[in-house]
């Protein structure tokens, strides 16, 4: 079925998307822009993904009742479990699935961008699977703060170029990938949001969907019904996001809830909160909402944590926000690291630092006591210890 | 007519063209670099726009912008600048910068300043073809602009003979798969991809550029194109050298 949220032949959500990119790159990504929906639809592909995805990454990844937080909020609230994917995060879906994508076409060698170092973990990880050689850029100032994942990625046998210009953080290292994209075409660009230009936010899309595939008949089990009132997802690109509201974009009963990082507070000069703080603008090749000043200038953007400090969001997203159909809310640092102790005090779950914004907007919304929420717990918070750690120490 | 066309009527070999970056060294630098090239014999002029992530751009053009956007320059003082030199520059300039500027400036503004400043080119790298065919053709042509569209080694002849009918200023032929920044050479198999491009023998004239930083890769490129421009080492030069003496990087090229 044709979805109003699916992109045009030209990679549009409504006004948001498209392809801005130097004509070096057009030969490139018109191969993938012609070949990924057949791709990923062939059933070769599906058979060797979901085979993979199952055998290799643990899915299906559980559906957890979390009681406690439950009776905390009077809600019911579901904790969609991707911490528990190998590596750690939902990021080896699209990783898993695009290295299966590069393989059909041939590529050999790739590259990806990383802020929290997550989506470079499951780059090198499935690098090292199928024996491809691998090169991540990532900001020089994340190498510091996500020391742990700059070793894994060492000792998975990627080579780690860390990003000098700009603001040294997600939005620079996905620059300079894309500068040695332009001066290797041959390299494969293993994007890992739903940002960059088309197709590669709907193909990200489509590989992170299995998260809100999943929900449907994980829901209908435990709840009798394939869909829950609310789904709550942080969003930095947006492919955490993208995935648990995937399969659900179409039917309007399921609310759907973003949360961006306010940073220090949405209004301090200190956030990531795109939405609030963006107008239209073209980023990493896609036109999208963005954070830039008066002359479009890209403004640097700030949040505690590496994986949402992005200046853009996906044009999935961006359009979600337009219409509408998703509503878009942002929690501060400190909310944020509150909701981290909280979840791990109450439920034994420590998330990633990224989840932990999603978690934060529980305290800011009034449920009904029979509302079914569904928070897609995106990572584990093992390479946010040393923030952590000075959490605790304060 | 365009006058990049008007300037390939007098003279279609060995044209030269700077890129610099407005602002750079000094905020107030911008008129003094123009002035120095056309001094110095330039035949026409990239003036480039800074932007904060420039995609296409090696590290001297990126650290350039980087020290403009830190001297204070934006669109609104680069328009003044220029708008100071319009008559007594005679030198054809051409407005090189991103998409996004133009965009959140406001494309009518953007190209009613370009106009009043005498600026009818423009070259966009992350300009791609599609979104020119449906808007940007028309936008231009409003205000008589032209856009330089780029190919590169990589680009299909189907696609550079399309390129060919839109292009009224020239065909900015990118020597490799590269983003800008000075290699030092030009190898073999940039010497056959300048043939092959030479031999479709389009109706558009062709510059090369991105890789040229001296006398002998520019008169290489010239053999194969009627011009060559050169940015990354001109930039180089006038950031260890400050704008007095731009005659010493320009003159031996030129000789």
């Amino acid at each position: 079925m044709k979805s109003k949220f699916h992109p045009d032949k030209n990679g549009y959500f409504g006004q948001f998307g498209g392809a801005f990119i130097p004509e070096l790159l057009h030969p490139n990504v018109k191969e993938l822009a012609d070949n990924y929906v057949q791709i990923i639809e062939s059933e070769e592909f599906q058979t060797e993904y979901k085979s993979l995805l199952k055998e290799y990454v643990g899915r299906p990844t559980p559906l957890y009742l979390a009681q406690r937080l439950s009776d905390k909020h009077g809600a019911h609230i579901y904790l969609k479990r991707e911490d528990l994917c190998h590596t750690g995060a939902h990021k080896i879906n699209n990783t898993v699935g695009q290295i299966l994508i590069a393989k059909k076409l041939g590529k050999t060698k790739i590259i990806a961008e990383t802020g929290a170092g997550q989506h470079g973990v499951a780059t090198a990880t499935v690098c090292a699977l199928m024996g491809l050689e691998c090169t991540v850029f990532m900001g020089e100032k994340d190498i510091v703060r996500q020391a742990p994942n700059v070793t894994r990625m060492k000792m998975l046998g990627a080579k780690v170029i860390p990003a000098t210009s700009g603001s040294k953080t997600l939005k620079d290292a996905t620059n300079e990938a894309i500068r040695y994209w332009i001066q290797h075409p041959e390299t494969f660009y293993l994007i890992g949001s739903v940002v960059g230009p088309a197709p590669h936010p709907d193909m990200v899309a489509r590989l992170q969907a299995i998260i809100s595939e999943e929900m449907k008949w994980q829901l209908k089990e435990k709840t009798g019904k394939e869909n829950p009132d609310t789904i709550i997802a942080c969003v930095g690109g947006g492919s955490n996001a993208a995935g648990a509201f995937y399969h659900y974009l179409d039917d309007e009963d399921v609310e759907l809830i973003a949360v961006e990082a306010a940073g220090l507070g949405v209004h301090s000069g200190e956030s990531a909160a795109t939405s609030q703080l963006g107008q239209v603008g073209i980023i990493h090749g896609s036109k999208t909402i963005l954070m830039q000043d008066k002359y479009g200038q890209i403004v640097e953007p700030y949040s505690i944590s590496a994986g949402l400090d992005y200046p853009g969001v996906g044009p999935l997203h961006a359009f979600l926000y337009e219409t509408g159909r998703a509503k878009f809310m942002s929690a501060t640092d400190q909310e944020a690291l509150d909701a981290a102790f909280e979840l791990t005090k109450i439920e034994g779950i420590i998330p990633a630092l990224e989840t932990a914004h999603a978690l934060a907007v529980l305290d800011k919304i009034t449920f009904r006591k029979d509302q079914v929420v569904v928070i897609n717990l995106s990572g584990r918070g093992d390479k946010d210890l040393e923030i952590y750690t000075k959490y605790l120490e304060a | 007519m365009n006058s990049i066309q008007e300037l390939f009527q007098k003279k279609d070999k060995s044209l030269l063209s700077i890129y610099f970056t407005c602002g750079y060294p000094e905020l107030g630098d911008t008129t003094k670099v123009i002035a120095g090239l056309e001094e110095s014999g330039v035949d026409f002029i990239e003036v480039g726009l800074p932007y904060s992530d420039p995609l296409a751009d090696g590290p001297t053009i990126q650290e350039s912008s980087q020290k403009a956007l830190e001297n204070g320059i934006n669109l609104d003082i680069i328009f003044e600048q220029l708008k100071t030199i319009k008559g007594t520059n005679k030198t054809p300039l051409v407005a090189m910068g991103y998409l996004n500027q133009l965009l959140k400036y406001g494309e009518d503004k953007f190209c009613e300043a370009c106009v009043a400043c005498g600026i009818d080119t423009v070259i966009l790298p992350d300009l791609p073809m599609v979104e020119y065919e449906n808007h940007y053709q028309q936008l231009f042509e409003k205000y008589g602009i032209t856009n330089v569209f780029l190919i590169t080694p990589h680009t299909s002849e189907e696609r550079i003979r399309k390129i060919d009918t839109y292009s009224k200023a020239f065909i900015y032929v990118v020597a490799s798969a590269s983003i800008t920044g000075a290699k030092g050479e030009i190898s073999n198999s940039q010497i056959e991809y300048f043939e092959r491009i030479k031999k479709m023998d389009l109706q558009s004239k062709l510059v090369i550029g991105f890789g040229i930083s001296d006398k002998a890769t520019f008169d290489t490129a010239c053999e194969y194109s009627n011009g060559a421009i050169v940015g990354s080492a001109f930039i180089k030069h006038i950031g260890t050298n400050g704008v007095s003496k731009i005659a010493e990087f320009i003159k031996p090229i030129i000789s």
